[in-house]
This record gives structure tokens, sequence and C-alpha cells, in this order.
């Protein structure tokens, strides 16, 4: 996890669930990485998969990521080039799997309100801060477990140095 | 000030007092997974060790896509079942026992006070038992069996009191979704709930099971019921290990305390796409359906089948809906069978499935086609999530499934009921 993330923002309402951002119907399917990306949010945005770059943030509402424990609703997004991704809140699964997959995820209500779609914002993580065109937000510093988990770029790494694999 | 069964759990897990909000690194006592305990044996396969750490509190169980519908999915269980076989690991349940939240308590795991987690998210279903359960995420259920634990956060408690007396031709089901749409589909996110109250303990073990589960909706990462003689009644010829008996103070502290009464409470149903969309039945009565479900791991137990075989019998679907069964697991199908209820679902013009998930996640075994509309007795009805994203579902009771299919449109299960 880089200290500072600068990107592109793609906005979204409440309650964007894992069927819409990932659908059940391909979970069981092998996917390759970049397959699970080009599904990614079909259900509810069909530009995104189109147009999305490397490096974009997504900003959405309440209960982010809410439903099934599917862990490829994170990682389509994050093949898709998703840097982090800010919401009102999370559901607490989401919430979970982004941080394991090194997807830093970042509630501030205040921010999510400011922050207009296409927008380019920046995340200061040393800080605390979102700059946004509106002005700064602060967040809460992540527990310093999940840190150590990001910081490896997710649970895989984390594990593989806590076995003494790396 | 006393101590919630939540703290009461992770205190004697960790061997400290532990505090709800804290981080804490646990070894859960099991660890589920069902079909995709294919894509975590490939992410366990990146932490280069060889062998999981503890085989025997893994346990996997095939329901999502069984028997298999295409050769992708049957990779998958053939990879599974080898990888079982290499790893020693001994609670495996292949495509015959039905759907993991319900094998998994038949089996003797659920039990309480223990610490389960699985890669699903309806894991909670085990509060039902008294255990501490909660969904996680496949990395994680890879990383369990490498290294035998997983950081938690310990969670605040909401206690929701249910209280009254249920109304006839009311269920378990209907006070699931009532909750969920006063509190919302994230009232509960990263709480556990305590359902207690007279009506939680009149609950039988299978209605306690459809709250559990369905705490899964209100956000929450837990949904438990204290065990009492119901409880040890259900576990004490097959509980897989010793247990301790952990129940909440009197005096603990709970983040919010919400009381239920349900003495006046009608059918309720979901309406797309989202659960916490409710209503009572008389505001959705007369939509047209196409498709019924009675099954899933919320509504598929002996209890659930029996009153929709109560309103079925001697009736028919009505011509141009389909009505799917499936039983939550080859126990409950057996139980079924013997006492007759599938030979009125038959002879209703049923389609009897075998024990799975069915269409529940849109992966085979009677999908939605665009414009169609289903009521189903399962736990979510985002859009998509039976098939096409063109398609409607209610969630309702196994009663309201039954008198829905019967004419074809929703319909109030007590006009077949008093
Ligand atoms: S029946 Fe439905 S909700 Fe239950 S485990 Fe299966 S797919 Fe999930």
């Amino acid at each position: 996890m880089p200290g500072i993330i600068k990107g592109r923002v793609w906005k979204y309402g409440d309650g964007v669930n894992t069927d819409v951002i990932y659908p059940g119907k391909y979970t069981y399917k092998n996917l390759t990485p970049e397959e699970m990306a080009s599904h990614a949010l079909e259900d509810l945005d069909p530009e995104f998969s189109k147009n999305v770059k490397k490096g974009d943030i997504i900003v959405a509402g309440k209960n982010f990521g809410m439903g099934s424990s599917r862990e490829q609703a994170v990682t389509s997004l994050k093949y898709a080039g998703i840097s982090a991704i800010i919401a009102k809140s999370f559901s607490r699964i989401y919430f979970r799997n982004a941080i394991n997959q090194g997807i830093p995820a970042i509630e501030s209500p205040e921010a999510v309100d400011a922050i207009e779609n296409g927008e380019t914002i920046e995340i200061d993580f040393k800080q605390g801060e979102i700059k946004t065109s509106k002005g700064t937000f602060k967040f809460p510093p992540f527990p310093e477990k999940m840190l150590e988990i990001l910081e490896a770029g997710g649970l895989v790494n984390y594990t593989r140095k806590k076995l003494g694999k790396d | 000030m006393g101590e919630t069964f939540v703290q009461k759990v992770f205190s004697k897990k960790v061997g400290k007092k532990v505090v709800h909000g804290e981080i804490v690194v646990v070894e859960p006592d099991y660890v589920m997974s069902h079909d995709n305990a294919a894509p975590i044996s490939k992410i366990f396969a990146k932490f280069g060790v060889d062998k999981v750490k503890y085989p025997d509190r893994i346990v996997i169980i095939l329901d999502h896509t069984v028997p298999a519908p295409t050769e992708v999915e049957a990779s998958n269980h053939k990879l599974i079942r080898e990888f079982v076989k290499t790893q020693g690991i001994p609670n495996f349940y292949d495509i015959n026992n039905g759907i993991c939240h319900q094998v998994l308590p038949e089996k003797g795991y659920a039990l309480p006070s223990k610490i389960i987690l699985g890669s699903d998210s309806h894991t909670t279903t085990y509060g039902a038992f008294g255990a501490f359960s909660a969904g996680i995420g496949r990395t994680e259920v890879a990383s369990i069996w490498a290294t035998g634990e997983l950081w938690m956060k310990v969670p605040e408690v909401h206690k929701f009191i249910i209280k009254g007396k249920l109304p006839e031709g009311v269920f378990a089901k209907d006070v699931a979704l009532h909750i969920i749409g006063k509190i919302g589909a994230d009232g509960a996110t990263y709480k556990a709930v305590e359902f207690t109250g007279e009506v939680a303990s009149e609950f039988s073990i299978a209605s306690r099971m459809v709250l559990s589960n369905m705490a899964a909706e209100m956000g929450a990462k837990a949904g438990y019921f204290l065990p009492d003689e119901k409880t040890l009644e259900y576990v004490k010829d097959i509980a897989k290990a010793d247990f301790e008996v952990l129940t909440s103070d009197e005096d603990a502290e709970y983040e919010k305390v919400l009381e239920f009464d349900v003495s006046s409470l009608t059918p309720q149903i979901a309406k797309p796409h989202t659960v916490d969309n409710v209503s009572p039945i008389d505001e959705v009565l007369g939509t047209k359906i196409h498709q019924g479900l009675i099954g899933t791991c919320t509504n598929g137990r002996l209890e659930d089948l029996e009153i929709a075989a109560k309103i079925l019998k001697g009736r028919k679907v009505k011509s141009g809906v389909r009505c799917l069964v499936f039983a939550a697991s080859m126990q409950e199908y057996i139980k079924a069978l013997k006492n007759g209820i599938f030979e009125i679902f038959a002879e209703s013009g049923c389609v009897i499935m075998n024990p799975g998930c069915g269409p529940c996640l849109g992966a085979h075994e009677g999908v939605l086609a665009p414009g169609e509309v289903a009521i189903s007795t399962a736990n979510r009805n985002f859009k998509g999530r039976m098939g096409s994203r063109e398609a409607f579902i209610y969630l309702a009771s196994p009663a309201t499934v039954a008198a829905s299919v019967i004419e074809g449109e929703i319909t109030d299960p007590r006009k077949y009921l008093l």
C-alpha cells in the first residue's frame, strides 16, 4: 500500500451488494483475473469495466459490499485497477475481504457526501486524510493488525511472512 | 459489570479477559467451507506449506452446485475430494448430505460456546446452538488452514428481545423479515445479535436457525441464542466434542437493546431487490408469480416442509407456475420421505429436488428467466441472485410460498390455515 493514492472516482449509492459487484453465476466458474475484472459491477454500471483505469477509486454510500462472502467481489475490482474504496459504511465481511486482499477500505460519510463522480481525489494514509475538490477530510488510522496486512499487500503475503516463507 | 456471552467465549478462547471492540487472535474450533474449498485450496497452495495445521478442525461440505452441473464444477469437486484425501481431512461430506448450514449442526459440530468460522456469509446459522459463528472470506479460511488462527474483533452486542405471542399462520421467517425491515440491512453491521425473549425461547431449534441464518441480512457478524434445554437435547447424542455452556450475565453491557412485540404480526414479505424492503403481506397480495421455491438453509427443514405440505395437501400448484422443493439435508429429506410429505408435494405438482442449495444462488436447478417473478423461502432477493438480473424475487415463509403457488399470486397463508 503506497503512502499516497491518487485516482479518479467512480461514485455509487447505498447498498451496493456483492451480487451486483460480482454476479453469483460466475462465482464457481474459475475465471481468470482479467475475466473477473470484465464482469465487475456489470449489473450496476456496464460502463465501469470498459472505462475503469488503474488507480481509480470507488466511492459509495452505506453498507457497501453487503451480501455474500465471495471474495471475487473484491478481487474483480482489484484486477479492474481499483486502488481504494471509500464508503459511508461497509458490510463486515466485505471490509475484511478488502483488507485481506490489500485494498484499503475507508469509512468516511463526510468525504463521500463531498466527492463528485469523476473527480480526482488523493488519499494520504500517513496523515489519515482524503483531499477532494470540496476540502480535506480526516479518517481514523487503521488498527495495527490491519496495517500490517495492508502493508504486506494482503493476507496471503502476510501469512507467508508469518510462516517464514518470504 | 457482568459479561456478555461474546466476551466470555472470546475470553475463554484467548485465555484472558477481553472487552468489546478489542482485536484478538483466535484459533477457531472449526472452519467450514463448501464448494469454495476448491479455490481456497489454490490460495492455500500459495502459502508454501504442504500440510494444513489442524486437519480435524476443517469441515468441508459439497452443497452449492450438486450434483455438478458442468465440467467446471465437476472439476472443482474432484479437486476437493483429492485435497481432503491428501491432507487427511476427516470431516468431509460429499454431495449426498445437504446444505452446509444444516449438515454441520446435524453432524454435531455446532455446539455451545464453540467459535466456528466459515467461508459463507450464513455461517451465522450455528448461533442457534449457542455457538459464536461468523462468515469470513476465502483467503482467511486458507490462512486458518495454514496457521490455525485468525485476527478477529470482539464485537459489541445488540440484544433483541422478541416478546408477546406469535399469532397462528405467522412464523420465525416472518419475525426475521419484520426485524430486518425495521432495523435495515445494515442495522447490526459488525455486531453480534443476542436473540432472547419468550418467543425466542419458545422457538424450536429449526425456527431459531431461521433467525440466526438471517442475522447475516441484518449485517451482523453473529446472531446467537443462549443455549437451553432444547439446545442440549439436540446436541446430546451427536456432539463431536466436549463443550461448555456459557451465557450472558444479567448485568452484562449491551450496546443496544431492542424489543420486538410480535403479538399482532402478520405474514411478512421482502420485496425485490433488498431483504430490508419488507411489507406486511396485504400490501403485495395478488402479485403474479412464475416460480415458488421451498427450501434453502433458511427454511428447508422438516418443520418448514410440513407446514407447506399441510397447505398443499389435496390442492394443486396452479398451472403455469413451477414449485421446487429442496430439503436442507438428506436427513430432513428422509424424514419428509418417510412421513408422506413428499407424496403430498408430488401429487400437488411440485418438483422435488435433491438436498442442496439449488437455484438459491442462481447457478443451476431452476434459475429464473428475464421478467419472471419468484417467491422463495431463501434469505436473499438481490438482483440477479436466482439467475436473470431482470427477474424479481420475493422472500417469505414456507406457508406463504405454498399458498402462493396454489393461487399463482402472492397469497396470505392464513386463509388455508385458520
Ligand atoms: S441455500 Fe442459499 S443462502 Fe444457503 S448456503 Fe446455499 S446458496 Fe447460501
